[in-house]
C-alpha cells in the first residue's frame, strides 16, 4: 500500500493541473503586475483571471476579492482592519464589541485577543454545544449596542461541524435593519477555510461581509489566501506600501500562487456536488467502521458535518502513539492530544465541546481528500483496529483507567 | 517516504515504541505502582516481582502498562529492560536521565515522559518496602 494520506484538513497535495497552470509564472511570465509593459500586463491579467475565478465561487464582484498570503493573514486583515476603521466612532471609553466562538481557529482567537490587549475591542466568546455548534440564540443574546463584528467559522477544522452561518447572516441582517443611526452596523465574517470546496459559499446566501480562506486546503500551494470584502465594508489595511489589492494589501502580488489559487477554486467548483456526494459516502463508511471498534465515539455533529472530516475519541489510547503506529503502516492522520501540542494541553476545540482532558488524549482526526479511495478507507479501518488493540494491550485496563484519574 | 516520527524520535525510541519489552501484568507481583503525568494525563502502571537471594533483593521480573505517547511507551519499555534482574539498590539509582540516554535521547518536550517511568519505579519499590 502506498501512502494513505488522511490529513487533508491540515493541508493538501498540490493538484498536478494546478501546478502546471502556475509553473510558467515563475520562469516565463514573471512580470510585475504593477508594470505596464507586456510582461507586467500579462501577469496582471493572470491575477485578474484568478480574481474572477474566486469571485465566481463567492458570487461576488471581482473587486470584492483581495489576495493575501494565507487565511490567517485574511483574518488578521479583516478583524484588525475593521476595528481600526471603526475605532474613531467610539469615544468616552466605549469600545467596539466582537462576538466570536470558543471553537474558532487560533487565527481568529489570537487576533481577537490581540485587539483586546490593545484595548481596541471587547470580545465575547460564544460557548458551543456538545457537537461544537454555535446557537443563533446565543448570538442574538450577546449582541450589544457596541457590537460591530460577528466572526463564526463555517466548518470546524477539528470536529467537522458545520455552523449555522446563513442563519446567523439572516439574523444579523434583521438586527442591522432595525438599528438606528446611532448604533453601528454589525459586520459578519466567516472563516470558510474548510468549507470552500464542498459547501455553498455564495456570499449573499451566507449574508457575510467578510469571508476568508486559504489555497493549501484545496490543492493549491501553501502561502496564498483570499479575503472577500463586501463593498462598503470599512477596512484599514494592515500592510502599507505600494497600494496593491485595491489598496488593502500592499506588496507585489504573488502571481504564480494567485494563479494556482484561482485554478484550484475553478477545479473544486466544477465537481463540487459530485465530490461532496462521493466523499460523504466514503466518510460515512469510515465512521461506521471506526465506531464498530469498542470504546470509540464520534466527535462533532453526527449529521451536520463537512464531507471530508471524521473525528473520534478512542478511549484507552493516546493520540500520538496511535498516529505513530498508523504512520508506520503508511496511514497519515491527526490528533488533538495534549502530548502532540507544544503546550501539552489538549486541543481547545475538544475542551470547548466538553471532552475531558483524559478522553481528548485519545483524539483522532481523519480527513479525506479528493483522491481518497474506497480501498484506502478499508485498509485504514483494518490498521486502525490493529493499532488500537495493540495500544490498549500496552495500557492499563479501561476500567482501571476510568478510576485512575480520580486517584492520581 | 521518510517517516515524520523519525525526525522527532531516535531509532531506539521508535523500536521500543513499536515493540515494547516487558509489557503486561505480573499475576503474583509483590510490588506495584500507578503514576499519572500531571502534564498531559498519561498513566503508567508497574508490576514488580522482587525476590531475596543470599541476603540481597533482586528484581526478578518487571512489567508495565502505559497509556501515553510514543516517548512514554518507549521509556516504560526501557526502564524495565534496564532494571530487570538488577539488585534493588542498583535499580533504585536509575534516573530519568539514564533512561533517556539509553534511548539515544528524547526531544526536550518529552523529558517529562521519562520522569513518569522513573517515578513509577521509585513508587513501586516504596510500595514493596512498606509492605515488607
Ligand atoms: S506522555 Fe504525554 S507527552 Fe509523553
Amino acid at each position: 500500500m502506498k501512502l494513505v494520506y488522511l490529513d487533508n484538513a491540515a493541508t493538501t497535495r498540490v493538484d498536478p493541473q494546478v501546478f502546471r497552470t502556475m509553473r510558467p509564472y515563475f520562469t516565463q511570465k514573471y512580470g510585475n503586475p504593477s508594470e505596464v509593459h507586456s510582461l507586467g500586463r500579462q501577469a496582471k491579467e493572470a491575477v485578474e483571471k484568478s480574481r474572477e475565478q474566486v469571485a465566481g465561487m463567492l458570487g461576488c464582484k471581482n473587486a470584492e476579492v483581495i489576495f493575501t498570503g494565507s487565511a490567517t493573514e485574511s483574518i488578521n486583515l479583516s478583524h484588525k482592519g475593521l476595528i481600526e476603521a471603526l475605532l474613531p466612532q467610539f469615544q468616552n471609553g466605549r469600545r467596539p464589541h466582537i462576538i466570536t466562538s470558543t471553537v474558532e481557529h487560533k487565527a481568529v482567537l489570537e487576533t481577537c485577543a490581540h485587539l483586546e490587549t490593545l484595548g481596541r475591542a471587547k470580545v465575547t466568546y460564544l460557548q458551543v454545544d456538545k457537537y461544537g455548534m454555535v446557537s443563533i440564540y446565543d448570538v442574538r443574546k450577546e449582541v450589544r449596542p457596541e457590537t460591530v463584528l460577528v466572526s463564526v467559522m463555517y466548518v470546524n477544522n477539528e470536529v467537522g461541524t458545520i455552523q449555522p452561518v446563513s442563519q446567523i447572516g439572516r439574523l444579523l441582517k434583521a438586527i442591522n435593519h432595525e438599528r438606528t443611526h446611532n448604533k453601528p452596523h454589525i459586520y459578519f465574517h466567516t472563516d470558510a477555510t474548510q468549507a470552500v470546496q464542498y459547501l455553498d459559499c455564495g456570499a449573499d446566501k451566507l449574508g457575510v461581509d467578510l469571508l476568508s480562506f486559504t489555497g493549501h486546503k484545496i490543492y493549491a500551494p501553501k502561502g496564498v489566501g483570499a479575503l472577500f470584502v463586501k463593498t462598503g465594508t470599512p477596512l484599514i489595511r494592515q500592510l502599507d506600501g505600494g497600494d496593491q489589492e485595491r489598496k488593502l494589501r500592499s506588496g507585489t502580488e504573488n502571481v504564480p500562487y494567485i494563479v494556482a489559487l484561482g485554478k484550484a477554486v475553478e477545479l473544486s467548483q466544477k465537481s463540487k456536488i459530485k465530490r461532496q456526494k462521493e466523499m460523504e459516502r466514503l466518510r460515512d463508511k469510515l465512521i461506521k467502521g471506526v465506531l464498530e471498534i469498542p470504546g470509540v465515539s464520534l466527535t462533532g455533529h453526527p449529521k451536520i458535518r463537512a464531507p471530508h472530516l471524521a473525528s473520534f475519541i478512542v478511549e484507552g489510547v493516546e493520540g500520538e502513539a496511535l498516529q505513530l503506529l498508523l504512520s508506520d503502516k503508511k496511514v497519515i492522520v491527526s490528533t488533538g492530544s495534549a502530548c502532540t501540542s507544544q503546550s501539552l494541553t489538549p486541543s481547545h476545540v475538544l475542551s470547548a465541546v466538553g471532552i475531558p482532558a483524559e478522553l481528548a488524549h485519545g483524539s483522532l482526526r481523519v480527513s479525506l481528500g479528493k483522491d481518497t479511495t474506497e480501498e484506502e478507507i478499508g485498509y485504514t479501518l483494518k490498521v486502525l483496529r490493529e493499532a488500537t488493540e495493540k495500544l490498549r494491550e500496552m495500557a492499563p485496563d479501561l476500567s482501571e483507567l476510568r478510576g485512575a484519574f480520580a486517584t492520581i | 517516504m521518510e517517516d515524520i516520527f523519525q525526525k522527532i524520535y531516535s531509532p531506539k525510541v521508535l523500536k521500543h515504541m513499536k515493540n515494547p519489552k516487558n509489557m503486561g501484568k505480573i499475576a503474583d507481583a509483590n510490588a506495584q505502582s500507578l503514576v499519572g503525568n500531571p502534564h498531559c494525563g498519561d498513566v503508567m502502571k508497574l508490576y514488580l516481582k522482587i525476590i531475596k537471594n543470599g541476603g540481597q533483593e533482586y528484581i526478578k521480573d518487571i512489567k508495565f502498562q502505559t497509556l501515553g505517547c510514543g516517548a512514554a511507551i518507549a521509556t516504560s519499555s526501557m526502564i524495565t529492560t534496564l532494571v530487570k534482574g538488577k539488585r534493588l539498590d542498583e535499580a533504585e539509582k536509575v534516573t530519568e536521565k539514564a533512561i533517556a540516554e539509553a534511548l539515544g535521547g528524547l526531544p526536550p518536550i518529552k523529558f517529562h515522559c521519562s520522569v513518569l517511568s522513573a517515578e513509577a519505579l521509585k513508587k513501586a519499590i516504596a510500595d514493596y518496602r512498606s509492605g515488607k
